[in-house]
């Protein structure tokens, strides 16, 4: 196992810059998701890690080696595959030992560490079996073997679910989770969506346009986005970003951002929060939460409020948020300023 | 009420109107259904006959049905062999209205053998060298192409008996990319992963009621799969040093390149203090290219060999010019002078009586050969002017001519 390290990396295409200057730096042992939209840098950054991709700047660590021009198989590192075959006339065993043969690890050795990755597994009883003799499952979790039994350093994952039905996509995503939880390998994950990124990440480093915008743990960037962008791109429903005069938050320069679930409807007494008056427009059921949407001087807001609430479409109400889940970004910077 | 679904078809197949769409493909039951013998594949396949073609019908998630249906459409116009790719059927339902994946529909290859075939009934001469040449054949030309295939193995492949050997053709995209081109990591990561799927797929086999013949042991022919590669894409893209005189190598490249079955479209010489380096860029294309490409550079219409002889010697003949010109030629450019300053005055150089023996592009050809064959025994390059004089008076001279005999009746 070994921490990873970005300094300052950088990687040109026909001179156009994929990442620029991206510098982090990942525990041993932690799970850190790459994240961002389409075009944003995450893949290239996670291929240079893999050695799929050369460096045109910087320098990448693993452990204490700079691997910059290490080839891709001698990086002690495993690209998590999104489809490992399982061999149907072989015995788990076997579908988890060959590879460790053809790398000519010690008889022994395989031994073990096939007994290990079963142990975490949780098949250790099922180790003589034959894949259709498994359920969907446990074949899922043979084949995540197929990587643990390499025992890197770090593993890594390029948008390892986009493939899967969503049934298997959600069973895939907490087998990983609970591997993670026991091996406590180093793992680097990308995915352009933020909810999985949220729901795995002990960090995530939200990627955009080729640069880190921020790195931080799924709180930190729900609670404290640091500009525009992140504010927008993580959280589901999105947060309310208005230009601050519509909702009396501020000046003109500034954007005013709110959660959802931050929006309450004010019941008549003033308090510190800011108020407005707005036109509920629609009124999404969602069980034990209602999504409202309201328009206030034409521009469209998102409220999430207790399905106790009554709320109809057509109503005019006034509508507070508290001053300390306002944030304020700057329209030219797009950075936060102090709300 | 008719299923509901949306297909997204190359013309010149069948409608696939008839076949039931409102169902998991697994659970279809229809007279079309085929059984026919296959790789491991993660997802349900199933083949459909109309009218003698087989198609395989692949069920998988909407968005990689449809990237995979995008990404063979590319291939096959990149003259790299796939399966033909047909269509792609999205937006699939139950009665109840529950969505269902999609389905990538691709022509099965006639006479194409999966792995498990060869390894059983009449079985391929000398199976594990074929197998060997064919795969990495198709790596080295999908790498060729900017393709990072990302799951190399045989299951994702077919086999057709190709005059006593085999030729592999790609079947499954799905966890591929195409780009401008690859980087030496992508293309070392892409034969590791080969490499351990041929293992196992190969002691899958051993495993079986099949076994293996007893020359085929699965971890060697994975470390030789992986030398023969190096050794083919070295051999096909490697940069090379020439003395300053020794340009009569470039032909010689540029014919070992074309006999293992590539062609060199763009070829750059980079003048240093000893010699040259020339730096190539192979690739792989479709059938009439060279005489079509020849046809449009020059006006010559000539035999494909021919034109892919002329293209080689027009390609260095452009690399010295801009080379010594220090300037990128266009096409057109590069085109006319070649036919200005070396085809017409090496063509002309041929005496009247002598012009009906050979085609003359034949000749030109031959004239070729005949420098390089010269230039070698000298261990110089010789120059085209002397090369044609002792060609006219070494060879043609000798030649009967073709024309005449082709004109006279023939004799019972």
């Amino acid at each position: 196992m070994a921490n990873v390290t970005y300094e300052n990396v950088s990687k040109v295409f026909d001179g156009a810059a994929a990442v620029k200057d991206f510098s982090l730096e990942i525990e041993d042992g932690e799970f850190v998701v790459l994240v961002g939209p389409s075009g944003c840098g995450k893949s290239t950054a996670l291929r240079m890690l893999a050695g799929l991709e050369k460096t045109t700047h910087g320098r990448i660590l693993i452990g204490e080696r700079v691997v910059n021009n290490v080839a891709p198989q001698s990086r002690d590192v495993a690209m998590v595959f999104q489809s490992y075959a399982l061999y149907p006339h072989m015995t788990v065993y076997d579908n988890l030992a060959f590879g460790l043969r053809n790398l000519k690890v010690p008889k022994n050795q395989i031994d073990e560490r096939v007994n290990r990755a079963a142990e975490i597994l949780q098949m250790g009883d099922l180790i003589k079996r034959k894949p259709k003799q498994l359920s969907g499952g446990q074949r899922q979790r043979v084949a995540l073997g197929r990587a643990i039994v390499r025992e890197p350093s770090a593993f890594l994952m390029d948008e390892p679910l986009s493939n899967l039905d969503a049934a298997l996509r959600v069973q895939t995503r907490a087998e990983i989770l609970k591997l993670q939880d026991r091996l406590k390998t180093t793992t680097v994950y990308v995915t352009h969506d933020q909810v999985e990124a949220m729901t795995m990440g002990d960090r995530i480093a939200v990627m955009r346009l080729g640069i880190l915008q921020q790195v931080g743990t799924p709180q930190e960037l729900y609670t404290n986005p640091r500009n525009l962008f992140v504010a927008g791109f993580i959280g589901s429903p999105a947060m309310n970003l208005v230009p601050a005069p519509v909702v009396g938050g501020g000046g003109d320069k500034l954007i005013a951002g709110f959660r959802p679930e931050h929006l309450q409807v004010a019941n008549g007494a003033s308090g510190d929060g800011l108020r407005f008056d707005a036109r509920v427009e629609v009124v999404e059921f969602l069980g034990n939460e209602q999504l409202v949407h309201l328009v206030r001087n034409e521009t469209p807001l998102v409220a999430m409020l207790p399905i106790e609430q009554s709320v109809t479409g057509g109503q005019d109400m006034t509508f507070a948020v508290p001053r300390d889940k306002l944030h304020l970004f700057d329209t030219e910077t797009e950075e936060k300023v102090a709300a | 009420m008719p299923a509901r679904f949306q297909l997204v078809a190359r013309t010149a197949n069948p409608s696939f109107l008839d076949l039931p769409w409102d169902v998991p493909l697994e659970e279809w039951d229809s007279d079309r259904i085929v059984e026919v013998v296959r790789g491991i594949s993660r997802h349900v396949v199933r083949f459909v006959n109309y009218d003698g073609t087989l198609y395989a019908l692949k069920e998988l998630a909407r968005r990689p049905a449809v990237r995979e249906y995008r990404l063979l459409r590319q291939l096959a116009d990149e003259s790299v062999p796939v399966v033909p790719v047909v269509g792609v059927v999205t937006e699939r339902a139950l009665e109840d209205g529950e969505e269902l994946d999609a389905i990538l529909i691709t022509r099965h290859l006639q006479y194409s053998l999966p792995y498990r075939v060869l390894f059983t009934g009449r079985g391929v001469p000398d199976l594990r060298n074929r197998l060997l040449d064919a795969l990495v054949e198709l790596l080295v030309r999908l790498h060729l192409a900017g393709f990072f295939w990302g799951d190399c193995s045989l299951s994702n492949t077919l086999f057709l008996r190709d005059a006593g050997g085999l030729s592999a053709h790609l079947v499954d995209a799905e966890t591929g990319e195409l780009r401008p081109r690859l980087s030496d990591g992508q293309r070392l990561h892409d034969i590791s992963i080969a490499e351990e799927n041929v293992i196992g797929e190969l002691l899958d086999v051993e495993a079986s009621d099949v076994g293996l013949p007893p020359d085929l042991d699965p971890e060697e022919i994975g470390s030789e799969l992986v030398q023969r590669y190096e050794w083919l894409w070295t051999e096909v893209t490697r940069d090379e040093l020439f003395g300053l005189d020794e340009s009569y190598r470039i032909d010689d490249r540029l014919r070992r390149l074309n006999e293992l079955g590539y062609d060199v479209e763009e070829l750059e010489l980079v003048g240093g203090a000893d010699g040259y380096r020339l730096r190539l860029e192979p690739h792989v294309v479709e059938p009439g290219h060279h005489r079509r490409r020849l046809l449009v550079l020059t006006g010559l219409d000539v035999q494909e060999n021919q034109a892919r002889r002329l293209l080689n010697d027009l390609c260095s003949f452009r690399a010295k010019l801009e080379q010594e010109e220090g300037m990128h030629l266009p096409d057109q450019v590069a085109g006319y002078r070649w036919l200005l300053e070396v085809y017409e005055p090496a063509v002309s150089a041929i005496p009247e009586d002598m012009r009906d023996k050979l085609q003359l592009a034949e000749v030109f050809h031959e004239i070729l050969d005949h420098r390089w064959h010269l230039s070698e025994e000298a261990g110089f390059d010789v120059g085209l002017e002397l090369a044609v004089i002792s060609y006219v008076d070494n060879v043609l001279r000798l030649v009967p001519n073709e024309r005449k005999l082709l004109a006279q009746p023939i004799e019972s």
